[in-house]
């Protein structure tokens, strides 16, 4: 059996970062999830994020 | 370079902050000690704003201020004296005051003294009204004045007798004991207000007035949970007006609403205000009125906020999610996740649930727009209509915008585009 599937065969503990609704359905399959609350500097904008790395 | 000055410049103000010595001295009348302030003047809530634009609440409160000042005798007067710019309105933060919610200051209101012993400023604040049809919240029908009144001659007259026998009261102290017994400074002042009265009423039977004044008094006091809201403010108000002027420091000193506008200023950009439209308040709402009623964020008793307390110190209140909503996982999380925006942990305010860590104290402008959390509010919503008054409590957040054109603002001020 290939080390994937030996994966998938243990109990999952996963960390999810990005879209929340992956945590969502982890969740709804009773999985244990922790979503981290993730999102680009200055919400993406590029000029505050500039300023930001001077600062 | 510029990242160590900034550094070293919010160190320097964060002890600053930290070295304030609140001390509630006595009471004076708005006319006679705050600065600048004249017959003609009145001071509001929240950065600058002209009649035109401003919120019902606000006009209402006004409004019950130039009836009770005797300039104006009914609303129709009150309105064209308002708009007859024969008045001067004006931010009671540029006066050393502040006020909740509308935070109308006309020249008779008594008005607490407070002093920041440590730096020798004082701050000024009007005496709390009560919950429901007040001033504060817009109301001017006849009981409103018939309140301010009494406030006038027999509220304030007892407490100033009682202050010149009691002599000073240590705010700094007092406020970190009622931060330990579940009040979070701002919208829960339940143990603030029973540690005054017990701190002035052994004076207060001591005065010449007689027993039915005393009773009325003290009455008022207890049946009035907020009471002790119009002494954090001024407290936080003298404590972090040392703060302006810091050069390269990027912390907040004032945050305050004037029910159309949040305003913030900035340590190092001195006296400027950064506005932006108020939000709208996430509560709970008294029976009969639902967000639809609501004035938008209005008040500068988030200088509660500013100092690193109200929504900041949630968890030691955990109680108050039943006045503005959520959990008390909810309350906790709100003041872990401030840690995120401010520059350190306080010296006085410990949340015993922290295993007693000080509250998130010091918001850093860089703070906010990297990470995009914005401070949390405790506050009362008001009517958007004037006259009506108070028609609930909840959460609020600032507007971003505030905070991205003051790190804007403050980038130019130090060269960089």
């Amino acid at each position: 059996m290939s080390k994937i599937n030996e994966l998938f065969d243990s109990e999952l503990k996963v960390i999810n970062l990005g879209l929340e609704s992956f945590s969502a359905e982890l969740k709804l399959q009773k999985k244990q999830v922790v979503h981290v609350e993730w999102r680009p500097v200055a919400g993406g904008n590029k000029k505050l994020g500039s300023i930001l790395d001077q600062l | 370079m510029l990242k160590e000055k900034i550094e070293k410049a919010n160190q320097e103000a964060i002890e600053k902050l930290f070295k304030a010595q609140p001390t509630l001295t006595g009471l004076g009348t708005a006319e006679k000690d705050i600065p600048n302030m004249d017959k003609k003047t009145i001071l509001h809530a929240g950065p600058p704003v002209k009649w035109e634009k401003m919120s019902g609440p606000l006009k209402g409160a006004i409004m019950g201020g130039l009836i009770y000042e005797g300039l104006a005798k009914n609303e129709e007067e009150a309105i064209k004296l308002a708009e007859s710019g024969e008045i001067t309105f004006d931010s009671c933060h540029h006066h050393s005051a502040v006020g909740p919610m509308a935070g109308v200051i006309t020249a008779s209101m008594p008005v607490w003294i407070v002093e920041n012993t440590a730096f020798g400023n004082k701050a000024y604040c009007t005496l709390n009204e009560g919950l429901g049809k007040v001033l504060r919240y817009g109301a001017y029908s006849e009981e409103v004045i018939e309140r301010l009144n009494w406030i006038e001659k027999t509220l304030a007259p007892v407490l100033k007798e009682t202050m010149a026998l009691s002599g000073p009261i240590d705010l700094q102290t007092m406020i970190a004991q009622v931060i330990q017994m579940g009040d979070e400074g701002h919208n829960r002042n339940k143990a603030g207000t029973s540690l005054l009265i017990r701190e002035l009423a052994p004076y207060m039977v001591q005065t010449s007035f007689d027993n039915r004044e005393k009773s009325d008094v003290l009455t008022f006091m207890h049946g009035n949970d907020h009471f002790f809201l119009n002494l954090t403010m001024p407290a936080f108000k003298s404590s972090l007006d040392p703060l302006e002027g810091i050069p390269y420091s990027t912390l907040v000193y004032t945050m305050a609403r004037n029910g159309t506008e949040f305003g913030i200023r900035i340590a190092g950009l001195g006296n400027r205000w950064f506005n932006a439209p108020a939000e709208v308040i996430d509560g709970l709402f008294f029976p009969g009125y639902t967000m639809e009623d609501a004035n938008p964020d209005i008040g500068d008793s988030v200088i509660c906020e500013t100092a690193g307390v109200g929504g900041f110190a949630m968890a030691a209140a955990i109680p108050i999610v039943q006045f503005v909503g959520g959990t008390p996982q909810d309350a906790i999380n709100f003041t872990k996740s401030m840690y995120e925006i401010t520059q350190g942990e306080n010296a006085s305010f410990k949340v015993p649930v922290l295993d007693f860590k000080g509250t998130p104290t010091g918001i850093d402008i860089r703070k906010v727009v990297e990470t995009g959390i914005l401070p949390v509010i405790n506050t009362g919503i008001a009517h958007k209509d004037a006259g009506v008054g108070q028609v609930g409590a909840g959460l609020v957040r600032p507007p971003m915008k505030c905070f991205e054109d003051a790190l804007e603002a403050f980038a130019e001020s130090v060269g960089i585009s």
